[in-house]
């Protein structure tokens, strides 16, 4: 019922500000629904090929939180995978195809694991705030992207800065006729593992211990705090850097500089609506591979800026914690 | 070689400036017991507020509209913190990817294609009739505009205000033992509510100085993780308003140096200058965060 309120509210609302702003709302919503629902090959091309690397991130952030570690830095993360993919594709050895692709992940998902490793000593050791650092690295990853892409990466004829496209035998397969590569059902997988790790094993209530009750888990549990938040930013810098490799192998096809259209923070948003529970991420982050998808077309179609994702996610993200707020005082009075 | 001093002064000034308002503001809010992650976002709006107050009316309406925006911004935060105690972490995130959103969107619809090429009034610097003819630093110093005045004077004011008076050692209060603060009588929500808005000013004012003494126009993400930075300088100025501005200053020092080095052409890749800011406070913060104690009761909503 609140739910459902609060989703007509937001609705209501960007409508209007679409109308204050002179923009035509209906036509925005239908090019926007269109863009993300209208047929299958607009499904299966946008919202699950958008989808993928929100549900990948999205996890990421999820454990994190989970397990009391505030890690902004997913866009890094990912940035730092899809360079890493992007090396081992281009100057990696020539092995077949599965070898190559198998390389590429693992190249992407220990980059992604040792740029967040960056923030987990810096809070473990120096006692610096990882959402500082995680930001902080989010820039320096950027910058690391923009030189490499200007210098010792760019594609031979250095006109563009971007890599040169990486070889077929790094390519993700595409399903028939679609955009949709197969990075999407390592997606589906990761959500699987990460849901049954976090509800069925040691680690996992560890983790969960921990995010919830840091003192208790030390002094009543005998948990090694600090191991445990070193593992789960270098879990979650993995699954940010896996989505960077699976976007540049699945989508790209080379590295360039804007790879990501803020993929690490739009994280945040997937990660709270799915209430960190991994199995809730795939929907979660499907809904919101279907409104940048929607975004893109409502921008070609509708003129209105794709910006305007960001005001959705946030109104939604301060929405939810409202309403948990408001939810839990009811609790209190009763 | 003076010339050269006297523009890395200059240079060194104008970077610190926005930088130093924005921490001095968040200074207070975190002595209030809060972290205000959105800072970035209430600097993104000031400068959007500084935009569209100075193509209306000119300078002095620009520099309303950058409070005026910072405040609202502070205050939607202060509501949903203060009032409705949700996590600050969480909240001050959203709210930056809402000023990130709702100010793309603004500027787009509002100007358009003209973007790109819309400039508006600016502050001049002003001379300071004396001080400014101290050899060697006085033209760096004293030659700013307004904005900079501003800073230098808020630096005492804060510190005679937070140390010297009843309401800023019930601040402080707040920040170190909300219960025993709550026990003496001050009242909790409103110190804290009157703080974000302080800090709102202030951050709002450091976006209007990037629009309006510095850039001459509005872009897109402009704030570039100031914000941030400011978080950091606070840490690294250890919560006292001296400590601070001097942070803010070796911030302002350490981006004049890496002008000069750019203008020199060494034949470094520029995005290495650019990561600069970044990198130094990372560096700076495993330096100092592990040294320095925070407010006892930062980011704690429940102990109160």
């Amino acid at each position: 019922m609140i739910v459902a309120t609060t989703g007509a509210a937001i609705v209501l609302a960007l409508g209007l500000f679409l109308a204050v702003l002179k923009y035509n709302p209906a036509r925005a919503a239908y090019a926007l629904f269109s863009g993300a629902f209208g047929s299958w090959y607009a499904f299966a091309s946008g919202t699950l090929v958008r989808g993928t690397p929100l549900i990948l991130t999205g996890l990421a952030v999820a454990l994190a939180f989970r397990a009391g570690v505030f890690n902004i830095g997913a866009e890094g993360q990912f940035l730092m995978g899809a360079t890493a993919a992007a090396a081992v594709a281009l100057y990696g050895p020539a092995l077949n195809r599965p070898l190559v692709i198998l390389l590429c992940f693992l190249a992407g998902s220990l980059l992604g694991a040792l740029w967040a490793a960056i923030a987990a000593i810096l809070r473990t050791r120096f006692n610096v705030l990882e959402v500082i650092s995680t930001i902080m690295l989010n820039f320096a990853a950027t910058y690391l992207v923009s030189y490499l892409v200007r210098g010792p990466m760019q594609e031979p004829t250095h006109v563009y800065p971007q890599t040169a496209t990486i070889p077929a035998a790094a390519e993700l397969p595409r399903l028939a006729a679609v955009r949709l590569h197969v990075g999407f059902f390592f997606a589906l997988a990761a959500a699987g593992v990460a849901w049954w790790v976090m509800r069925s094993t040691a680690a996992g209530f560890r983790l969960r211990v921990t995010g919830a009750n840091p003192d208790a888990a030390r002094s009543a549990g005998g948990i090694d705090v600090h191991r445990v938040v070193f593992s789960a930013f270098a879990i979650s810098g993995a699954l940010a850097g896996l989505a960077g490799a699976i976007e540049v192998q699945g989508v790209t096809f080379a590295l360039y500089e804007n790879i990501s259209p803020g993929y690490g923070y739009t994280a945040i948003a997937v990660a709270l609506l799915a209430r960190l529970d991994a199995a809730l991420v795939v929907p979660a982050g499907i809904m919101f591979g279907a409104l940048e998808a929607g975004a893109a077309a409502m921008q070609r179609d509708a003129g209105v800026p794709s910006v305007v994702v960001s005001v959705v996610e946030a109104v939604l993200i301060l929405a939810l914690l409202g309403a948990r707020s408001v939810r839990q005082r009811f609790r209190e009075a009763v | 070689m003076i010339a050269l001093l006297s523009a890395f002064l200059e240079s060194a000034i104008r970077t610190a400036t926005p930088l130093g308002l924005a921490a001095l503001g968040e200074l207070v809010v975190e002595r209030a017991g809060i972290i205000n992650i959105s800072l970035e976002g209430i600097i993104l709006c000031g400068a959007f507020g500084a935009l569209v107050g100075a193509s209306h009316g000119g300078v002095v309406a620009g520099f309303a509209g950058a409070i005026g925006a910072g405040v609202a911004t502070a205050a939607l935060f202060a509501w949903f913190v203060v009032r409705l105690r949700t996590d600050q972490i969480i909240a001050g995130t959203a709210l930056t990817i809402l000023a990130m959103g709702l100010t793309g969107t603004l500027y787009r619809a509002l100007y358009g294609a003209a973007g790109a090429a819309l400039s508006i009034a600016t502050a001049r610097p002003i001379a300071i009739p004396g001080l400014s003819r101290i050899p060697i630093f006085g033209a760096g110093l004293f030659n700013q505009p307004v904005v900079s005045y501003v800073f230098y004077t808020s630096i005492p004011v804060l510190w005679w205000w937070m140390h010297r008076t009843l309401a800023g050692l019930g601040l402080r209060a707040v920040g170190e033992s909300p219960v025993a603060a709550r026990a003496a009588g001050v009242r909790l929500s409103r110190v804290r509510t009157l703080s974000l808005l302080f800090g709102g000013a202030m951050g709002g004012l450091a976006g209007g100085t990037l629009v309006l003494a510095q850039a001459g126009t509005f872009a897109e993400g402009m704030s570039a993780g100031r914000g941030f930075i400011a978080i950091a300088i606070v840490v690294l100025g250890r919560w006292h308003p001296v400590g601070v501005a001097v942070a803010a200053l070796v911030f302002g020092a350490a981006s004049a140096v890496q002008y000069l080095l750019q203008a020199a052409g060494l034949g470094l890749p520029y995005q290495l200058f650019l990561a600069v800011p970044y990198v130094l406070t990372l560096a700076a913060l495993a330096g100092v965060a592990g040294r320095t104690r925070a407010p006892a009761a930062l980011a704690r909503p429940d102990e109160a």
